[in-house]
């Protein structure tokens, strides 16, 4: 379990614009990312000694990003190889680095030209290596097909509905719209979500999240030295990453999977909320991996926000919206500000709990929740201010 | 050459733990392993689960239900699916008990329920290639 809860915080965030075509090298992103995430937290690139990332081979090496910005000597440069379920695992690895003494100040970082360059979302090479001998061949190759397996297994365990998930594609959107950043900012009605197209039945076209070009970045420093720095810190209270007893090759190895109406979120819940030292009621904003409508569901009946199965009725009503009892996904998400693998949604959580997040701001934030995820691996943090 | 017969859809590449697999179904036989504490596997792994004890090939009765499914009506990659779909992928529960994956065909997208009972068909695709596929039980 993460034990060092509070004594690292979020001093610096940065991000890119959020395009379908950036025009630009991924190192380039990243690098804009880092430096505008130094800037923010007051530090300079001399402060910096550390540097992670992760990456679907999609994306520039650290020690690549880390000789652009001209640092000195990362003596703590790291590539993760992950996908969804990285964002908040290599924000966890980068204070434990500094724990260490590996490094003193770390930038973490996601970068990629995820439209007009690799797109995750689409084919992969024709020959099936590995599991996916198992799974391409018969035409089941995209992560939209992979997780329509999962979201039709809800349904059939729970009767969860598409009723669920349009609450979700829409609310999602309309804070979108509120949102500079983000890249879908048409609002989007029921009957718009309804008129979408099937992707790959149970998914239409708005129940799966964007494709972007863009980099998001974070520093993360000791809350002692966090304190004298220009913000007010984001306290990472606690986190933890991992998942069931089969997580498998890649995504698509979860034909031994227990069951596909729960996710890795399941597995980690105990040690998350232990970690941080409070429970689901004590959680004021939550931004949860949505890669597709359905895995919001997954991420809340998980971590315990109700039980499995309830997550359709619960984001009904209002709850999820501004103003509700629990709202998520305040920018929008992966489904309507950008998809930078989750990362964007660590961006989010900060602004809120420093009380920038202009029109979008959620009264009063002091805890905040970021999932990274969706299916057998993923990772969860806690933040407070 | 262009080859206008040629299989353009992926192709599995038969490693040391599926040839087994990939032979049976080339054969007409559905082959699965059964770890010595009598769990069958799939997919077909080297080892049984948490030790280096091998697990013994055996024919497999075919016969499933449908755990779960898809609809695949975007084609990806659009020139090599764009006139198959829509097509189902499905996860078959398997009568020994694990899970395998599958074609369903004979049965229109909009029928296919879960639980419902299925058998397997041999889908040859290339001299070396036989993919499984499930059609509903008959009977």
């Amino acid at each position: 379990m993460y034990k060092l809860r509070d004594k690292y915080a979020i001093t610096g965030i940065g991000n890119t614009e959020y395009s379908k075509f950036s025009g630009r090298t991924v190192r380039s992103l990243a690098t804009e990312a880092c430096l505008k995430a130094i800037e923010d937290a007051g530090l300079t690139v001399g402060d910096i000694d550390g540097i992670v990332s992760f990456n679907f081979n999609d994306s520039a090496p650290a020690i690549g990003v880390a000789t652009e910005m001209g640092i000195e000597n990362a003596g703590y440069a790291v590539d993760y190889a992950a996908g969804g379920n990285g964002a908040n695992l290599i924000t966890l690895a980068a204070a434990a680095a500094i724990e260490a003494g590996l490094a003193k100040n770390v930038v973490c970082f996601r970068a990629m030209n995820g439209r007009s360059g690799f797109r995750l979302g689409g084919g992969r090479d024709m020959s099936a290596y590995g599991v996916t001998q198992y799974t391409a061949p018969l035409g089941w190759i995209t992560y939209p097909q992979a997780m329509a397996m999962w979201a039709r297994r809800h349904m059939i365990d729970y009767g969860t509905t598409e009723e669920h998930w349009a609450e979700i594609a829409t609310t999602f959107r309309a804070n979108a719209v509120r949102n500079e950043r983000a890249m879908q900012r048409t609002p989007m009605s029921k009957d718009d979500y309804y008129n979408s197209r099937f992707i790959v039945d149970p998914f239409r076209m708005y129940d799966i999240c964007l494709e972007s070009d863009g980099a998001c970045a974070v520093v993360i420093t000791a809350a002692e030295h966090a304190r004298d720095l220009r913000h007010k810190p984001v306290y990472i209270m606690g986190g933890a990453y991992g998942g069931g007893p089969t997580q498998g090759d890649d995504l698509f190895d979860a034909i031994r999977w227990p069951s596909h109406s729960h996710n890795c979120f399941k597995y980690l819940a105990d040690d998350l909320w232990g970690s941080a030292g409070i429970g689901p009621k004590d959680v004021d904003v939550a931004e949860i991996y949505d890669c597709f409508t359905y895995s919001v569901l997954m991420a809340l009946e998980g971590l315990g926000f109700c039980k499995e199965g309830e997550g359709g009725p619960f984001v009904m009503d209002g709850r999820i919206a501004p103003g509700g009892e629990l709202p998520l996904n305040t920018h929008g998400g992966l489904l309507s500000e950008a998809y930078i693998h989750g990362f964007n949604h660590v961006i989010e959580a900060v602004e809120q709990l420093r009380g920038t997040a202009g029109v979008r701001q959620v009264e009063g934030a002091e805890i905040a929740l970021t999932t990274a995820g969706a299916m057998t691996c993923g990772s969860a943090m806690i933040l407070r201010n | 050459m262009f080859q206008p017969t040629a299989y353009a859809k992926p192709l599995p590449v038969p490693d040391p733990e599926s040839t087994p697999f990939w032979d049976g179904m080339r054969e007409g036989h559905l082959m699965l392993q059964r770890s010595s504490a009598g769990e069958y596997l799939f997919p077909p792994v080297t080892f049984s689960p948490g030790s280096l004890e091998r697990p013994e090939w055996m024919e497999a009765s075919g016969k499933g239900t449908v755990f779960s499914w898809i609809v695949v009506r975007h084609p990806v990659p659009r020139d090599v699916y764009a006139d198959e779909v829509p097509y189902v992928v499905a996860l078959i529960a398997l009568e020994e008990g694990c899970r395998m994956t599958g074609n369903l065909v004979d049965i229109a997208p909009e029928d296919v329920r879960a639980g419902m009972p299925v058998e397997i068909v041999y889908n040859r695709v290339t001299p070396e290639i036989t993919l499984p596929a499930f059609r509903p039980a008959k009977g």
